[in-house]
């Protein structure tokens, strides 16, 4: 009689928190779910936001013209297209050599204690503000590039240029490169390296013929992941690019990238449905060129992480 | 000499001297923004509300922007916290290591979090007027949460994706339920939730383009949720392109706060990772 009852009991309790443990699953994969759907409602909003424009203007017209008269109608958005990646590209031109030089001498060349000196210094500098960045391109890389570099190439430049904008987000990508790299060169078995070495390989032609030829697309696909990242920077290179809307001719001319342009004249265009639809199209731009790197570089890396692991 | 002795110099020198670069750019920018940021901060600066006239140089503080920051952020936080925890433990317990949702739902986080801030901004503010919000302390707080939640799941995700299998087949074994055995996994990944947090903080404190247009800006300290409210990115970036020096002075005190608040977040991160990592089962 007792012995049922407490099975019975026992019965009870187990179904109880078998339901618990349903229940608190459905409402995990509700939260989950909903993050996850936030990325298509942000595209979607996008899509919605900027439809007006691409019902009104051709999508070439609109990406490969470079006539920006917002009050007259004209939408060209290549000023602005090239002006991102004017930047993007002087920014990863000069990180790509320094941030692989740094990660292969803290995975190959270093001692431990680098390594403890190194890491902090680049979470300082990943963890700093946008605006810091955006002060200190203004109060340090500005003067130098009107004082110092432009005078030997222009006539006249007021150190708001394309290049300032490059040097300073070239500057906070660099942290991001750096750890993707680490990470990359760290999951190369040590075996490939010793048999290289063993063979009489000097640390950089192990380096050269086995580490960079080895982990070749996991490069590229970091690269592709710091170029997303480069592209949708907003404030630091607003502060220092000159916003001038032009197609820059030189390193010395002021630019104005598609973030900036989102930034300076959102909120003032409601009045002009046209003109916010424009610039929902310019966050769409973005958005789209943002998914599609991010998608692409992070099934490759997977598909190395697995591959050599 | 054998020319691969030569090429390793070289070579050896340009990543001592990169490394170097890199410690150069952070000496750089701490310097720079002491320098500036020093001499403008006082007490005043940070416990007295914009008087009459600040903008044109007259007294006054940033406490405007230091509360309004710290509600947004602290608001944030909390949300992120409580949206981003069900999903890391959904993801690690409930979940299979080969489920394929949950490795759609990693890309998903992964491109989310690789979305700029700007697009996060002008997307809340179209919602916003959608639903005939104005810029308040709310679409800010927002705004700041979509922001950061990618950032926790991703960095929680990442500590909790090293736990031992084993752990969670031991707490099965016993008897317990998937959502028990998540109070044994809890304790694992505890010093991952505190260091995920402060890189959140670090995230949301510093950001400027995604309350621009969702939280706007005010001279006085929100008292509801639906007022405007100022930050602390965003007093940096409209002080600094003021003409009057009193008042770019104090974009540069603005940007030292932010950045000491950064560097403390910096070194809490480390010591919790140092302290925390020793009682890790491997």
């Amino acid at each position: 009689m007792r012995r049922e009852r407490e099975y019975k009991i026992a019965q009870k309790t187990s179904v109880f928190r078998l339901l618990k443990d349903k229940m608190a699953g459905s409402v995990m994969f509700t939260f989950t779910a909903v993050s996850v759907l936030l990325l298509i409602l942000i595209g979607m909003g996008l899509v919605i936001k900027s439809l007006p424009i691409l019902q009104e203007k051709s999508l070439w017209e609109l990406l490969f013209t470079s006539k920006w008269k917002p009050m007259r109608g004209d939408f060209g958005f290549l000023p602005f297209i090239m002006g991102t990646l004017w930047v993007t590209v002087i920014a990863i031109v000069w990180t790509l050599p320094v941030s692989l030089f740094t990660a292969i001498f803290l995975t190959e060349n270093s001692r431990a204690w680098v390594k403890k000196v190194v890491f902090p210094a680049l979470d300082i500098l990943a963890g700093l503000p946008s605006v810091v960045y955006g002060v200190w391109g203004i109060l340090v890389v500005v003067p130098w590039i009107s004082d110092s570099l432009a005078p030997h190439f222009v006539e006249y430049s007021t150190g708001y240029t394309t290049l300032t904008a490059g040097i300073v987000l070239g500057i906070m990508i660099l942290p991001l490169m750096i750890s993707l790299f680490v990470e990359l060169f760290s999951s190369v078995p040590r075996d490939l390296r010793e048999a290289s070495l063993s063979l009489g390989a000097t640390r950089w032609q192990t380096t050269k013929y086995v580490l960079l030829k080895k982990t070749f697309p996991g490069i590229v696909a970091s690269v592709t992941l710091a170029v997303s990242r480069a592209m949708g920077e907003t404030i630091a290179v607003l502060m220092v690019c000159g916003n001038i809307v032009q197609m820059p001719t030189s390193l010395f001319d002021g630019c104005y990238p598609l973030p900036a342009l989102l930034a300076n004249n959102y909120g003032e265009m409601l009045s002009l449905p046209l003109y916010e639809s424009a610039l929902m199209l310019s966050a769409l731009i973005l958005f789209v060129v943002v998914f599609v790197f991010n998608i692409a570089s992070r099934l490759i890396l997977r598909k190395i992480e697995r591959t050599l692991v | 000499m054998k020319i691969k002795f030569v090429e390793e110099k070289i070579m050896k020198g340009m990543m001592l001297v990169t490394t170097l670069l890199v410690f150069l750019f952070v000496g750089s920018i701490l310097f720079t923004i002491i320098k500036n940021g020093w001499p403008a901060l006082s007490w005043e600066m940070i416990t007295s509300l914009p008087g009459g006239g600040f903008y044109i140089g007259k007294e006054g503080g940033l406490l405007n922007a230091i509360v309004g920051s710290l509600y947004v952020v602290g608001a944030s936080t909390v949300l992120g916290l409580i949206v981003s925890i069900p999903v890391v433990f959904y993801l690690n317990v409930y979940l299979r290591r080969s489920s394929r949702f949950a490795s759609l739902a990693r890309l998903a986080f992964d491109v989310l979090f690789g979305i700029p801030s700007i697009v996060y901004g002008a997307f809340a503010f179209t919602i916003m007027i959608y639903f005939g919000l104005k810029t308040s302390l709310a679409g800010g707080i927002i705004v700041i949460t979509l922001l950061i939640i990618p950032i926790f799941i991703r960095s929680m995700d990442e500590i909790a994706r090293e736990l031992p299998q084993d752990m969670l087949h031991a707490s099965y074994s016993l008897g317990a339920t998937r959502y028990e055995t998540i109070k044994v996994v809890v304790r694992q990944i505890a010093p991952g939730i505190a260091t995920a947090t402060l890189l959140s903080i670090g995230r949301a404190i510093g950001d400027a383009a995604a309350v621009m247009f969702t939280a706007g800006y005010t001279d006085s300290i929100p008292v509801s949720l639906s007022q405007p409210a100022a930050t602390l990115p965003l007093a940096v970036f409209f002080q600094l392109s003021s003409p009057i020096p009193e008042v770019q002075e104090r974009a540069y005190a603005a940007a030292l706060i932010l950045t000491i608040i950064v560097l403390i977040l910096s070194i809490l991160g480390r010591i919790i990772t140092n302290r925390f990592s020793k009682n890790k089962i491997q």
